[in-house]
């Protein structure tokens, strides 16, 4: 009986964090289609991408609960209990974070001029692939561990394309002589608050690297 | 009166239980695989079964070294091991039941003149060298088979943790089991000169003989040890030397428990006879010895950065000084129990 209660366990540990990662894929998702439809005007749109990511960050933080209470209450994988709550939980304030911008953009509502837009999405495509490149090198820590420093290679690789849109960015607006000191601020302060992301998937990466070399057999 | 004399080999598998169980257990309890009360139990179900089944083959080899003959004599020389390692655990360190009985056998044979047998002595002392390099090398080997098999298989972390913990239960029986057939020959292996025990037979036809007698007593004790004290120890095999990983910890009792079962083995002793090949001697080894070279292997294995050499070293000098001091405390103990309580240690 007690093996059987320590399969289910296992299974079921298994499975949140699978549907855990699901939904950290998933928010980036939700934020880009949130910003297009934000730079398109279409606010409409937008209130409901902003529900949907409310919603999908407190079932993560459900999950994340969940998780926690589980590794300490059966003792599961005692060498690596806390390495897994730490990355958990820096994955789960990821998703807080996308969920953070998509208020700023609801409450601030900053006008963003059309030729800072292009420049907005490529810079929230490579906020998202960083994220997608974190989640990928967890789900690998878990499942195949081998595969985890590639995914971690490409979260570096993408965290420096934001770096570097969001330098040229802030440069554009800064060059901008039409607008006002107040909206070059507010949008910068937008750019950099979205290039953080990548830079806190980047440190979640890093904690992983060490991880993967604690684990490695 | 025979009860009376048994209580110092009762006392000894007391300390070996609360030793060598740790040494068995320690590495799975140390890195919270497992919890002791867990641990304890299913240690002291194996000793239990692996001593009345298959403590016979390395008695033997200690009868050789010296045949305590006096009731009295296998009491100090019980006694005498029992509080060498009494100390060694007190001072935290795994030692050696073995070496301490050897050490207090020889003891007795100085004391009583009886000339101590060099084959079989050099036989004993030879696995004290064997036992831990034969560890360290089923360990490394039998560590680079699972990990490439684990690389292999792209296990999830919780699946291999599951499997590491069916896997240290399976092995930390099967290492009890090798130890209770190993070491019950140190536990009351001199007594079995002197024992008055007759065969039984139970209902249904199986004898039980006074060497089985014996030899399930002695393994009560070592269970009693190991529920009493075998704890605190377990925290040192676990965590001191190296720190080990889950799977280390799993490999590392997987090769103690193989070389205490190679020298404790008849069956597979018989095996090797009839396949014409050299045979492993049946001695009692030291576990500590065992679980130690496993350690070190693999640390080795890791680079050996992060061995503690200084406590390998304490643990390595406790088996020098484990036989010497018990070789001491059985020779004045006998003169005591000679001269001032007028006690017949050997017959001449």
């Amino acid at each position: 009986m007690a093996f059987v209660s320590i399969f289910k366990n296992r299974t079921g540990i298994e499975k949140e964090i699978d549907s855990f990662l699901d939904l950290a894929s998933e928010s980036g998702l939700i934020f880009d289609q949130g910003v297009d439809s934000f730079l398109n005007n279409n606010l409409e749109r937008f209130t409901d991408h902003l529900n949907h990511i409310v919603e999908t960050e407190k079932e993560a933080d459900n999950l994340r609960r969940s998780i926690e209470d589980l590794l300490y209450r059966k003792t599961l994988i005692p060498e690596s209990r806390g390495d897994v709550l730490e990355l958990i939980e820096r994955m789960d304030a990821l998703l807080g974070r996308f969920k953070g911008m998509m208020f700023r953009f609801e409450i601030e509502r900053p006008n963003i001029e059309p030729r800072f837009h292009d420049g907005l999405r490529e810079l929230v495509n490579c906020v998202i692939h960083a994220v997608e490149a974190a989640t990928l090198s967890l789900r690998a820590y878990f499942k195949d561990i081998s595969q985890a420093t590639d995914h971690i290679h490409k979260v570096a690789f993408w965290e420096t394309e934001a770096d570097k849109t969001s330098s040229k960015l802030q440069k554009e607006i800064f060059a901008a002589e039409d607008l006002g000191l107040d909206v070059k601020m507010q949008i910068r302060d937008l750019v950099r608050s979205t290039d953080k992301i990548a830079d806190q998937a980047e440190d979640m990466a890093d904690s992983l690297a060490i991880y993967v070399i604690k684990r490695s057999l | 009166m025979f009860l009376f004399f048994l209580s110092s080999g009762l006392f000894l598998g007391w300390s070996l239980g609360a030793n060598d169980a740790a040494n068995v257990f320690g590495t799975a309890v140390g890195t919270r695989m497992l919890r002791f009360r867990t641990a304890a139990a299913l240690c002291c179900v194996f000793v239990i079964l692996g001593s009345v089944i298959s403590g016979a083959g390395a008695s033997g080899t200690l009868g050789k070294l010296g045949a305590v003959n006096a009731v009295a004599g296998a009491f100090v020389v019980a006694f005498a091991a029992a509080l060498s390692v009494y100390l060694m655990i007190r001072a935290r360190y795994p030692a050696s039941t073995s070496q301490a009985i050897v050490g207090a056998i020889v003891g007795w044979n100085l004391f009583s003149g009886t000339p101590t047998d060099p084959a079989a002595l050099i036989k004993i002392v030879s696995t004290w060298v064997i036992c831990p390099i034969m560890s360290g090398v089923i360990a490394v080997i039998s560590y680079k088979i699972l990990s490439f098999a684990i690389k292999r298989s792209k296990i999830n972390m919780f699946k291999l943790d599951e499997a590491t913990r069916i896997g240290l239960i399976l092995v930390g029986a099967f290492g009890s089991f090798s130890l209770g057939a190993n070491n019950i020959a140190n536990v009351v292996g001199v007594f079995l000169p002197v024992s008055p025990f007759k065969e039984i037979i139970l209902p249904g036809g199986f004898h039980v003989s006074p060497a089985q007698q014996l030899f399930f007593l002695g393994s009560l004790a070592i269970s009693v040890g190991v529920i009493t004290y075998s704890k605190r120890i377990m925290g040192t095999v676990g965590k001191g030397i190296f720190k080990l990983s889950p799977v280390m910890a799993l490999v590392a009792v997987w090769a103690q428990s193989v070389v205490l079962f190679l020298f404790a083995s008849q069956r597979l002793e018989q095996l090797l006879l009839n396949a014409g090949l050299p045979t492993l001697p049946l001695v009692p080894v030291s576990s500590s010895q065992a679980i130690v070279g496993a350690v070190v292997g693999m640390g080795l294995l890791k680079g050996g950065h992060n061995i503690h050499w200084k406590t390998v070293g304490g643990i390595a000098a406790g088996w020098v000084t484990t036989p010497a001091v018990a070789c001491l405390i059985s020779f004045v103990c006998l003169f005591f129990l000679q001269n001032v309580f007028q006690q017949t240690v050997f017959l001449p």
